[in-house]
């Protein structure tokens, strides 16, 4: 019998050890990062969320400027605690159009007049169905769309006050 | 990152029977009144507020495939089999066949939608992989990345069979 055969059980139960512990100390990382980042908008052409407000395609966003496409819903709330960010970001110039995810007209409405209105137009997306388009998995998600309607970055989850400028950086590289 | 950033619209079904804990039958008999009590106390909070419980969810009845099978049975099945491989992005442990979610009903919705305008399963996987990367479905494929989840198995069947033989050999020696 070869010596070193003896002491492979224990290297392997050490091993398994490791690795199990090693699943328990460090996190499990679950955002699922859009695939669609370098790509241009898929095509898409939503109706108007409310009225007074246009809806959104995919051409809206190719303008020669970039600018933000943020995946919203007034049931969201986490979209509440973005929603100083996004006015802060419109105030600075910022172009921002959005699509509400499963939403009526009347809560979009009461949602803009209550915590700010940044957009452009708000598309109505019903069945999420540009929003599987894009590889969104929730809201909000905030996507960097360049001049020529191609997508830069992606932001998953609400912009915080510390996220501003990495997303204005953002729309710097995009120029 | 420790709060979750991402408001998923998921039903919130957790009431405390973690709470619980198995002591023993006299113990478990308290525990058991107990957990009626805070089950009843729960039930009475979200009474009194039912909107505020489920404020994470969206209000829009569902999309019309998502919980309704297709007319045709093959179809059906067809769809049935793809959406069980097909992983939730919200809930992130379960198929989109098993979950309650808003997002997954609306991706079954779109399964099916596809599947009866008679498109191949495998191309709707394939399109989801594109948007979401290949975390989103349960079969993965054989490739650069992925080749030892299929080959470690047998590798390890292989060397099983080899010390097993060796045995066998050994004994019918001494035998």
């Amino acid at each position: 019998m070869k010596h070193w055969i003896i002491w492979t059980p224990l290297a392997l139960f050490i091993g398994f050890l490791a690795l199990a512990a090693s699943g328990l100390i460090v996190p499990r990382d679950t955002t699922i990062e859009s695939q669609m980042i370098g790509q241009p908008v898929p095509e898409f052409a939503l109706a108007p969320a409310l009225p007074g407000k246009p809806g959104l395609t995919n051409a809206d966003l190719a303008t020669g400027q970039p600018r933000l496409l943020n995946v919203f819903a007034s049931w969201c709330v986490p979209c509440i605690a973005e929603a100083p960010q996004l006015m802060q970001l419109r105030r600075a110039g910022v172009q921002i159009d959005a699509i509400a995810i499963r939403d009526r007209p009347a809560d979009i409405a009461q949602f803009l007049a209550r915590h700010g209105d940044p957009y452009r137009s708000v598309g109505a997306d019903n069945d999420s169905r540009v929003q599987l388009s894009l590889g969104s998995s929730g809201v909000p998600e905030t996507f960097v769309v360049d001049g020529d309607g191609v997508i830069r970055h992606q932001h998953i989850g609400d912009i915080r006050p510390e996220d501003v400028p990495a997303i204005l950086a953002a729309l710097e590289d995009a120029q | 990152m420790n709060a979750p950033k991402t408001a998923h619209p998921e039903p919130v079904e957790g009431l405390p029977f973690s709470l619980a804990r198995q002591k023993g039958s006299a113990g478990l008999r308290q525990a058991q009144s107990k957990r009626r009590f805070f089950v009843s106390l729960c039930l009475c909070v979200s009474l009194l507020f039912p909107s505020t419980s489920l404020s994470a969810q969206s209000r829009l009845p569902e999309a019309e495939w998502a919980n309704r099978q297709l007319p045709d049975p093959q179809q059906e099945a067809e769809a049935k089999t793809l959406m069980e491989s097909l992983r939730c992005l919200v809930c992130q442990g379960q198929s989109i066949a098993d979950s309650d979610a808003d997002m997954a009903a609306d991706m079954r919705a779109m399964v099916r939608r596809r599947i009866a305008a008679g498109e191949e399963p495998e191309d709707i996987r394939n399109w989801l992989v594109e948007r979401y990367g290949r975390w989103v479905t349960y079969e993965p494929p054989f490739d650069a990345i992925t080749w030892p989840l299929w080959l470690i198995p047998l590798l390890l069947l292989a060397i099983g069979g080899w010390l097993a033989r060796s045995r066998f050999k050994r004994k019918s020696k001494e035998g």
